[in-house]
């Protein structure tokens, strides 16, 4: 859009199960690359610079700062948000449990929380307390002093 | 009159802990927040800020970032209105709309860094950003000032130049000095000097942000009948119309303000920000302006809450009784008066009952971000000087600080120090639950090889407000309500509104849909703030809620040809007070209106003088490595008189959030401040708030101590918890190394330091 901008990159990914088919701009994150093209306003926006976790996202697997990742490195890759964890037959025992525990006041991390922990208990079922609290260092919740997330979390574990 | 309400105890709704109708929306990333809005032909704005915290601006071109593709509108100071000095009150904390607007925009002179200067609407965010860059601004740099020391010294640089300063009810000019106030009460010099007991300190705080997660943010669009419509996360969205038209120079009905949801707020969302801007961008682009703010500006232009200096002196007998006080309080404003010291003063004396005693206190202007509320502003402040000093005057005197907290206790009828008399509290209760909790009662264990342990205590107190608030409520045929209400929503306030109604109308929870009304779809209502919220909005619930079951006897009278004198309503179920077999319930009612008149609708509204006070004790363990000075907090709990838990799941929720931000403003957070006026560490990274590792589970008691002001007893919960967590670290360390600090953070440098 810029006269200044060289070239979209031509970007095919696969967001949520679904592939997508994009030209980004260069210099687009992730993040905005989600929220702004595809629409998945469910990662939000925090703090750019990777620090707060609200824009987390799982990449191929990895729980990653989606403000840090440019749109044009996720070509050929699998990209999972919040949008993608409920399916037709339910919520994710995560979200079903964050929404009986009270883990979330107003919200905003909350997206980026369970996309975290999600990360976590698809590879360990059964964290301790302490692990979940390692585990979930790198997002910022400023409503809920980290209690009743960290009982969601051990209650959706096994 | 103020109605008073007798506790009740047999509730079927109040008290359970639904899921939060919002809830599913947020957990799966549905929820529209103030970000999420999307519009045709949507643009994005930016600002220009300035570098310096105080500077006068020479010339402004904007001329290369207007000739730029994709640039729709650029607009500087100059394109504000001139809005005149009127000081407009938005529930915690007033706005003087001059200041509101001269802070949004500089025109002639910057006051903090990162001000804005210019504001640029263009295609997209990274071209507007790229337009910004383009912007040239000369500055003529000033010597700055960010304490309150260095801005009442008689060389200060004077900030804002036609500040009238107001000391005692006399005016003072060519100052930084806004605001001097002072209570007194009783004899305190001759207390003073005949108690048998005495101590004076000093303490000394840094400024710290509230810390919400998401970014202030505003979409507006102005329109072709010059109606200005604003969409963003606010903690009101009718005090954000006031300001709004206010700082526009607009009529209020020009301005249509719907919130969305709000990503945390703390207070510091209750000012406006872009929204002004947002508006003049879609005016001059005549397109929706859309504006997120960067973090970096959203600590250094907004929000943060006053540091400053505090001298405390008290006075007791030999019996242990406290019989004399003075607190001298220099709370820094930000760059427009404001540093909300009244509320410090109603604030600093409210735990104990003290005969004599005298606050002083001032607003100083200085080249940092105004400062808005933060959770109950000015007493977590005035709570680390005040418990410091009672711990310190209970250990040098050898006195037990639990019993000495329980002797001095404030009661009904004590009087706080603003000279205002408390009704029925529960401080007294708090106490006793403090002292019964198994924490309390746990001996304090042993730390970890090298490390030491320490226990804290300290009380902490909040007003709480009642004020403006409306809600409508309309039957739907299924037997189902629909409720708009008028406050935003931060922390699960739609299900206390929702349990509310299903309360007096005998139906569950989830049959009342609860929505937030913008600001032309329900009645005024005051802010998301001062613990009013589920009080005040929740009272107006209850009174809509009983005046549809008054709406709803009358079409029983109609159904069976019986008085209205004669139906009876109980639990859900209407009846015949003439055949006692002749009943019919709310759910098979609502199914019958379009045969009884249609639908069946009603309004509730509030406007409440009194809110019902909030007392608080905290109680925490701490580990600390004397090698690094790192502090652990091992153990935590909240003790709190919360009148009546609505849904105690979130009553919890607040007492651990205000605690968890008492123990990183204890810690950690600060504004680090360099020589020429800027904030050093303004990013998550540097301003370090909690994470989950920094914490422990915190415990918390509830002690129900119905409020009789509100029919379910319901007192504010949301602000006193973030009262207690500083002093009770500072005491906790004094306990565990024998060292006291006298100000905040009280970071692993500091403790080394006081090592020493």
């Amino acid at each position: 859009m810029t006269t200044s901008s060289p070239s979209k990159v031509h970007v095919t990914t696969t967001i949520n199960g679904q592939q997508h088919e994009l030209l980004v701009p260069p210099y687009m994150s992730l993040l905005d690359t989600l929220r702004e093209l595809i629409g998945l306003t469910g990662t939000k926006e925090g703090c750019l610079d990777g620090n707060c976790g609200a824009c987390t996202v799982n990449l191929d697997g990895r729980v990653v700062d989606s403000c840090l990742v440019l749109g044009a490195e996720v070509n050929g890759k699998n990209v999972n948000t919040v949008e993608g964890m409920a399916t037709p037959a339910g919520l994710h025992p995560l979200q079903q449990a964050f929404l009986e525990e009270a883990a979330l006041q107003c919200g905003i991390c909350t997206p980026g929380f369970l996309v975290a922990a999600k990360g976590l208990l698809d590879n360990e079922p059964s964290p301790s307390e302490g692990r979940i609290r390692h585990w979930l260092a790198g997002n910022l919740c400023r409503c809920t002093g980290y209690d009743k997330i960290v009982r969601a979390v051990q209650k959706a574990s096994k | 009159m103020v109605a008073t309400f007798e506790p009740k105890t047999d509730y079927k709704v109040v008290g359970t802990r639904p899921i939060r109708h919002d809830g599913y929306d947020k957990v799966t990333g549905r929820a529209v927040y103030g970000a999420d809005m999307k519009l045709p032909g949507l643009i994005w704005g930016v600002c220009v800020r300035s570098p310096h915290a105080h500077a006068r601006i020479k010339s402004i071109d904007t001329s290369a970032a207007e000739a730029m593709d994709g640039v729709f509108a650029v607009i500087t100071g100059a394109d504000m209105p001139e809005a005149p000095s009127k000081l407009v009150d938005l529930g915690e904390g007033s706005v003087n709309f001059k200041w509101a607007s001269n802070k949004l925009m500089a025109d002639k002179k910057v006051i903090y860094k990162g001000q804005p200067v210019a504001a640029i609407a263009a295609v997209d965010r990274y071209t507007a950003e790229e337009a910004a860059r383009k912007v040239v601004v000369k500055y003529e740099k000033l010597k700055s000032v960010t304490n309150v020391v260095d801005a009442l010294a008689a060389d200060a640089p004077i900030i804002l130049e036609d500040l009238v300063g107001d000391d005692l009810g006399e005016d003072v000019t060519n100052t930084n000095m806004a605001e001097h106030i002072r209570h007194e009460f009783g004899d305190v010099e001759g207390a003073m000097a005949a108690a048998a007991h005495t101590i004076e300190r000093e303490y000394n705080m840094e400024m710290v942000h509230q810390g919400y997660i998401e970014p202030h943010n505003a979409t507006a669009v102005w329109d072709e009948e010059d109606r200005i419509k604003i969409w963003t996360s606010t903690q009101g969205a009718f005090p954000a119309r006031t300001q709004i038209a206010g700082i526009l120079q607009v009529d209020v009905s020009r301005v249509k303000v719907t919130p969305l949801e709000i990503g945390g707020g703390f207070g510091g969302k209750i000012p406006v920000y872009f929204e002004p801007i947002a508006a003049l961008l879609s005016k001059k682009s005549h397109r929706p302006v859309k504006m997120v703010m960067e973090r970096t500006a959203v600590f250094e232009t907004t929000g943060p809450t006053p540091g400053g200096r505090m001298v405390i002196k008290l006075g007791a007998d030999a019996n242990g009784k406290l019989t004399a006080a003075t607190a001298d309080i220099w709370f820094e404003a930000g760059a427009n008066p404001g540093a909300l010291i009244g509320p410090a003063a109603m604030c600093v004396y409210a735990p104990y009952e003290i005969p004599n005693t005298r606050i002083d206190g001032w607003d100083v202007v200085v080249n940092k971000p105004k400062t808005a509320p933060y959770r109950a502003p000015g007493s977590p402040q005035v709570a680390f000087a005040m418990e410091s000093a009672i711990d310190e005057l209970c250990k040098e005197v050898g006195w037990d600080s639990m019993k000495f907290r329980s002797d001095n206790a404030s009661r009904e009828g004590t009087r706080r120090g603003d000279g205002v008399l408390f009704g029925k509290i529960g401080m007294e209760e708090v106490l006793e639950a403090a002292q019964a909790s198994a924490h309390w009662k746990a001996p304090l264990g042993q730390p970890p090889a090298g490390k030491k342990r320490g226990r804290g205590i300290a009380s902490g107190y909040w007003f709480n407000i009642g004020l403006k608030s409306s809600a409508n409520l309309a039957v739907v045929s299924d037997g189902t309500v629909s409720l708009v209400e008028g406050s935003t929503d931060i922390g699960g306030s739609r299900a206390a509104m929702a349990m509310h109604v299903a309360e007096v109308l005998g139906i569950g929870a989830h049959d009342v849909r609860p929505t937030v009304g913008d600001t032309e779809s329900v009645g005024y209502t005051d802010v998301t703030g001062g613990s009013r919220t589920t009080y005040a909005t929740g009272y107006a619930c209850w009174i809509a809620a009983n005046n549809l079951v008054d709406e709803l006897k009358k079409r029983v009278a109609i159904l069976w040809d019986i008085s209205l004198e004669d139906v009876g309503f109980n639990d859900g179920v209407f009846s015949s007070k003439a055949e006692a077999e002749k009943t019919i319930s709310f759910k098979e009612l609502a199914g019958k209106l379009g045969d009884l008149g249609g639908p069946a609708t009603s309004t509730g509204s509030v406007d409440l003088e009194s809110a019902g006070d909030g007392f608080g004790m905290h109680i925490v363990d701490v580990d600390i490595d004397p090698e690094t000075g790192k502090t652990d907090i091992v153990r935590y709990t909240a003790v709190q008189d919360v009148g009546t838990a609505i849904h105690p799941s979130y009553v919890e929720g607040q007492l651990q959030g205000g605690a968890a931000q008492g123990i990183g403003w204890a810690l950690n957070e600060e504004y680090f401040m360099t020589d020429d006026g800027a904030m050093a560490n303004s990013s998550f990274l540097d301003y370090r708030m909690p994470t989950s590792l920094d914490l422990p589970s915190i415990d918390t008691v509830l002690v129900e101590v119905p409020n009789p002001l509100h029919p379910y007893g319901v007192r504010g919960v949301g602000e006193t918890p973030i009262c207690p967590p500083i002093p009770a670290i500072a005491n906790a360390i004094a306990n565990a190394v024998g060292v006291r600090l006298y100000k905040t953070p009280m970071n692993a440098g500091s403790i080394l330091e006081a090592l020493k």
